[in-house]
């Protein structure tokens, strides 16, 4: 019974500090998404492709996303000083780690974000330019210029965070080098007759004729 | 000055050597020594022809052109094979400057504009070095109604074959004339003239560290001149020559284009949104300006990428284009070559549909531009089978039908445009 009364206030100062740090998180939640909506986040997110990833994998928008990502850290931060305040032995170093942490996790889902648009990005990118070349199986390109991409910022993102650090950067250049040699022999064998076309029409003497085998005599202007 | 920084400091020299003048003629030049001398040739005869009294020069704006294009319009300026015998009462001086930075038409217009207002020319007239069939009356032809006729932007009609500059009628054209209610044959000019108030205007507007300053910039002046209202005419120059072969770049093309009108939207809202009085643009000594000789075209080719545009574009389609719009165009792309149509009314709300795209930057708003290639393509095979057989008069009907489906249309672009739809 004495120790529950010795233990009672440190729970009550747990429960204030959950609390109080339960309405910070609010207050933070609707600063970062004012200030969010001031800077037209959302535009920007528009701009670069992130909305319609984030709505083709049913999330919010990015300005709701990060105002929310705000409110859960800060108050994870909160409720584990408060659970530091009951004294629990070994506890504090654990908090200690989670800070030490934080700035890391932070990073990496920056890294992990910013690198997804840059693979929706140039994905599409890479996808518009095969079909308006003609190329065979845009798709397929653009679908590995995408994966490549996700793969080297998950390589990044998991190096930031230390996570099997070695083991992530070693299978990323396994991954990356195999594509490299597939997409090098599938040019080879596949692409030959197309850079010998591009080549003759850049440098060669057949050029008009062969250039002109496939063109007709259409102008757009 | 308002921008003596585009000017090189041996070309003001140059500049001030010449003193003021009442014509300046500009000639934008990168690698064209096969053509730029007869076109030089050309400039000068109508000059000394045409206006022999005024105080004239040509000015050449080079973007770093390695086949001595430079030497070519020094020397045709001095040779003169058009009117070796005509009276020159001044001077005509030719000078050649190359501008800093990489080639762009749009550099070149800054440079032959800032020229322009540092020798206060009261006419201006800027003619492509590809401009094969020029003849000293086209300076005439241009320059005339700025001079005489107090005009401010003076736009070519040439006689042109009935499948050349398909991207320009079957969108720029109907485009130009919905949206600002003022019918030029060729927003997008390569000789025209213009007057030293609209050059000046238009030198300062702040417009030349963005995309328009660089290309498109020609486009980019007339919807200016529309906008502010200028006098507009246009005149018809005749033929107008053919290059052994025509630039195949579709994708750079709608950039200057589509891009361009895209982005004059969000520009000038107040010019496109409300009711406005149609601006006269009346065309001096038109003629029927279509030929018909035989045309190589690969139909077949057209067809194909269009259906496989449709195919592999699908995503980025559905965030651009509405369902009902979308679905027609696949529809459309499961029909065969012979039966194929893009009719005039889907392609223009496939077109605002892609405009409000680009406005709300959906995605990219340079994919969007990009996006639309093999649509065009689409439109521009249903053009050509519309047009195979038909005669002058027959092939005006289809293109005014194609303006009148934009026209059509237009309240449905505002709709989506103020989010309506």
């Amino acid at each position: 019974m004495q120790g529950f009364a010795r233990f009672l206030p440190r729970v009550l100062e747990m429960l204030v500090i959950v609390l109080v740090g339960w309405v910070i998180a609010i207050l933070l939640r609707a600063v970062a998404r004012s200030i969010l909506k001031i800077a037209r986040f959302d535009k920007l997110s528009e701009h670069t492709g992130a909305t319609q990833l984030l709505r083709g994998a049913a999330l919010p928008s990015l300005t709701e996303l990060v105002s929310r990502f705000v409110f859960w850290i800060a108050w994870l931060g909160f409720i584990l000083v408060g659970i530091s305040v009951l004294g629990v032995a070994g506890f504090d170093e654990h908090v200690a780690t989670f800070f030490e942490f934080l700035p890391r996790l932070v990073v990496s889902l920056f890294i992990l974000f910013f690198g997804l648009l840059a693979a929706s990005f140039f994905s599409r990118a890479v996808l518009l330019g095969a079909v308006n070349a003609n190329l065979p199986s845009p798709r397929i390109i653009s679908w590995a210029v995408r994966t490549m991409i996700i793969l080297f910022v998950l390589s990044m993102a998991f190096e930031e965070l230390s996570i099997s650090s070695r083991t992530v950067v070693v299978a990323f250049g396994m991954t990356f080098g195999a594509l490299m040699f597939g997409m090098a022999l599938a040019f080879g064998l596949g692409g030959k007759d197309l850079a010998r076309r591009y080549l003759e029409k850049k440098f060669g003497s057949e050029s008009g004729a062969v250039a002109r085998e496939h063109e007709d005599e259409l102008s757009a202007l | 000055m308002p921008d003596g920084s585009i000017l090189s400091d041996e070309f003001i020299r140059e500049l001030i050597n010449v003193g003021e003048v009442d014509i300046l003629v500009g000639v934008p030049t990168q690698n064209d020594a096969r053509t730029v001398g007869q076109v030089v040739q050309g400039v000068r005869a109508g000059l000394l022809k045409y206006f022999p009294r005024a105080r004239s020069v040509i000015i050449n704006a080079d973007g770093g052109s390695r086949d001595g294009t430079r030497d070519l319009v020094r020397a045709a300026s001095i040779n003169d094979t058009f009117g070796s015998n005509l009276p020159a009462l001044r001077t005509l001086h030719s000078i050649s400057t190359q501008y800093e930075g990489p080639p762009a038409d749009g550099t070149a217009l800054h440079t032959i504009l800032a020229a322009a207002d540092l020798l206060q020319a009261k006419a201006c007239a800027v003619v492509s070095p590809g401009s094969t069939s020029l003849e000293p009356e086209w300076i005439e032809r241009l320059l005339h109604p700025v001079i005489r006729e107090g005009m401010d932007l003076v736009l070519p009609v040439y006689r042109r074959h009935k499948f050349d500059g398909l991207l320009i009628r079957n969108l720029v054209y109907p485009l130009t004339r919905a949206l600002y209610a003022c019918s030029v044959r060729e927003p997008y000019p390569s000789d025209y003239a213009f007057s030293s108030n609209l050059g000046t205007n238009f030198l300062n507007q702040d417009l030349w560290t963005q995309e328009q300053g660089r290309h498109g910039t020609e486009l980019w002046l007339t919807l200016s001149a529309i906008v502010g209202r200028y006098k507009i005419s246009q005149s018809f120059l005749g033929t107008r020559g053919r290059l052994e072969a025509p630039p195949s770049d579709l994708v750079k093309a709608m950039r200057e284009t589509a891009g361009l009108l895209f982005c004059s939207l969000d520009c000038y809202p107040g010019a496109w949104k409300g009711a406005h009085e149609p601006l006269p643009a009346p065309c001096s000594g038109c003629q029927p300006a279509v030929s018909l000789e035989p045309m190589r075209v690969n139909r077949k080719r057209l067809h194909q990428m269009f259906t496989f545009g449709i195919s592999q574009l699908e995503p980025v389609f559905a965030s651009i284009l509405s369902g009902p719009t979308h679905e027609e165009l696949k529809r459309l792309a499961s029909v065969p070559e012979n039966e194929f149509v893009l009719p005039g009314p889907l392609w223009a709300r496939t077109v605002y549909e892609f405009a409000v795209a680009y406005h709300r930057a959906v995605i990219g708003r340079d994919h969007v531009v990009q996006a639309l290639v093999p649509l065009f393509r689409g439109r521009a095979l249903t053009f050509l089978q519309e047009n195979r057989e038909a005669s002058e008069t027959e092939v005006e009907n289809n293109l005014e039908k194609v303006c009148q489906a934009f026209e059509a249309e237009k309240p449905s672009l505002l709709q989506l445009w103020d989010g309506e739809k």
